[in-house]
């Protein structure tokens, strides 16, 4: 049922873990299935992710898109990371089963909010459609 | 790389023995049970003989016994078959709330078509409370339904003291019993059923063909109408080579198992892991086993002892592709995020302690694994 890259990723996970005072942190879960995860940036001064890790409870395609976006969101900027959509991890993943798309979404989800955290830990300006994504994340987690 | 099977409880590996009285009924004696000639008759033999070793097997009469195609038809056959014969007495069925999905899909169905159905409910560790089927029996109450056995707890239900019930409001009894035949005593006179279900792919027999039990005077109807095979209540032509395996399965066991013993060594192995906890009743079907660990996912654990060359299951087989948590282990009280986190381990008739020593070593590996990629390390 999954594809190769997507065990390939689950069975060697790539920056799995913590970051030590990260710059931003996301958490989300989804309710349904009852998974969560957690992403942590480290950013610089040029607003670019040098570092990304994440700790995930969940499914074997929760893992591996964790796992995929980080690869994916490293070394970008924040404006480029948020640009980043559930498809192109899917994309990434050579697909996911209908029933796993919403574990893309939390890693996408998880990204987001840890851009936001970030932003206003540093007082700086949230764009308008951080700000309603962060509303819907938070209501949809309750 | 060493393959390691402990999911006995999603299906069995044929036994050698059973396929070998199978082989003759393929290329040699094929004949068609309606056909006049030799070949007709020597298979009508056959299955005669095959029905009785089967009757026998759990104190029936040969005539009671239909084979069908699976323990999905034979459970199908016996909502609808009931359902619609029995129409004019009443429009009301009981289920319990853990039905393996043919059962519960079935009763959704006739529930679409005018029927009322009542789900009993189940204790933590997946029992129904036999109070609790008294209380749901109305006038209108026409049909019985629980299982033996749950699939995926193993948990042994109150079979004959629910018959009882059955038997003295004048409601017919049927079980499912296709997870119990051949690990614990199965008799339809002590289990005081009106129909039984059974299946010959859990019993170390060929996957195409099940049985119902339906005791004689039962008021059925047939799913399938045509040749009148199997008393005019299954029509098809009949799988003989089928009907030999279930047969052949049944004798064999009369050697007694020692699946018992392997439990144990599998439970306190398992459990010595941190964050680890039992599902199962102790009181369940010794082959049956559910565990969560807290922190990790089933599906994750199960992907990762599959790379071991480990097959173990999250839940039932059925419901390994859905993503909505086994609704057995809800109706246990658990919480959807536990739920997910269940695994369940089936043994059988070839498991060693080895193939036990080197799942457990690999669980252990693979659940540390998780934890450290989990936000929920502390156990
Ligand atoms: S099943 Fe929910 S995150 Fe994968």
């Amino acid at each position: 049922m999954y594809s190769k890259k997507v065990i390939e990723y689950f069975n060697h996970p790539k920056n799995m873990g913590k970051i030590d005072c990260p710059d931003g942190v996301g958490k989300v879960g989804n309710i349904i299935c009852g998974d969560v995860m957690h992403l942590y940036i480290k950013v610089d001064k040029n607003d670019v992710i040098e570092d990304i890790k994440y700790e995930t409870f969940g499914c074997v395609a929760a893992i591996s898109s964790s796992s995929m976006i980080t690869e994916m969101v490293k070394g970008k900027t924040i404006v480029e990371a948020l640009k980043i959509e559930k498809n192109s991890i899917i994309d990434s993943l050579e697909g996911l089963p209908k029933a796993k798309i919403h574990c893309s979404v939390l890693a996408i989800d998880a990204l987001s909010e840890s851009i936001y955290d970030y932003l206003k830990k540093n007082k700086r300006d949230i764009p308008d459609f951080l700000e309603k994504r962060h509303k819907i994340i938070v209501k949809n987690s309750r | 790389m060493k393959k390691i099977y402990l999911d006995y409880a999603a299906t069995t590996p044929v036994d050698p023995r059973v396929l070998e009285a199978m082989m003759p009924y393929f290329c040699d004696n094929f004949g068609n049970t309606m056909s006049l000639h030799s070949f007709g008759q020597k298979a009508q033999m056959v299955l005669d003989e095959s029905r009785k070793t089967v009757a026998n097997f759990i104190g029936a009469k040969p005539e009671e016994i239909i084979f069908t195609s699976s323990a999905t038809e034979s459970n199908n056959f016996a909502l609808k078959g009931i359902a619609f014969a029995n129409e004019k007495k009443g429009n009301h069925i009981i289920i319990s709330a853990i039905e393996h999905a043919c059962i519960m899909e079935s009763a959704k169905w006739l529930g679409g078509r005018g029927f009322k159905i009542t789900y009993v409910p189940v204790d933590r560790f997946g029992v129904v409370n036999v109070d609790d089927v008294s209380k749901a029996i109305t006038k209108e109450t026409i049909l019985i339904s629980v299982m033996h056995v749950n699939n995926e707890l193993g948990s042994i239900q109150p079979i004959a003291e629910i018959g009882q019930i059955a038997k003295e409001n004048n409601i017919y009894f049927h079980s499912d019993c296709a997870q119990s035949l051949g690990k614990i005593p199965v008799n339809v006179n002590d289990l005081n059923v009106d129909l039984l279900t059974a299946s010959g792919h859990k019993i170390y027999g060929p996957k195409g063909i099940g049985i119902l039990f339906v005791k004689r005077g039962v008021k059925i109807e047939p799913l399938l109408n045509g040749g009148g095979q199997e008393l005019g209540l299954r029509s098809s032509t009949s799988n003989v080579a089928g009907a030999v395996g279930f047969a052949k399965a049944l004798e064999l066991f009369n050697q007694e198992e020692k699946i018992a013993e392997l439990r144990e060594y599998l439970c306190s192995g398992v459990l010595s892991i941190p964050g680890s906890r039992l599902n199962s009743p102790k009181t369940g079907v010794p082959g049956i086993l559910n565990f969560s660990f807290s922190g990790v996912e089933g599906e994750a654990i199960t992907m990762r002892l599959d790379m071991d060359g480990i097959a173990v299951s999250t839940g039932s087989a059925c419901s390994s592709n859905k993503l909505t948590a086994s609704h057995v282990l809800l109706a246990t009280g658990m919480k959807p995020e536990e739920a997910h986190g269940s695994l369940r381990v089936s043994i059988g008739r070839w498991t060693t302690k080895e193939d036990i020593d080197y799942f457990i070593e690999s669980l252990f590996k693979n659940i540390n694994q998780l934890r450290e990629i989990s936000p929920f390390k502390n156990v």
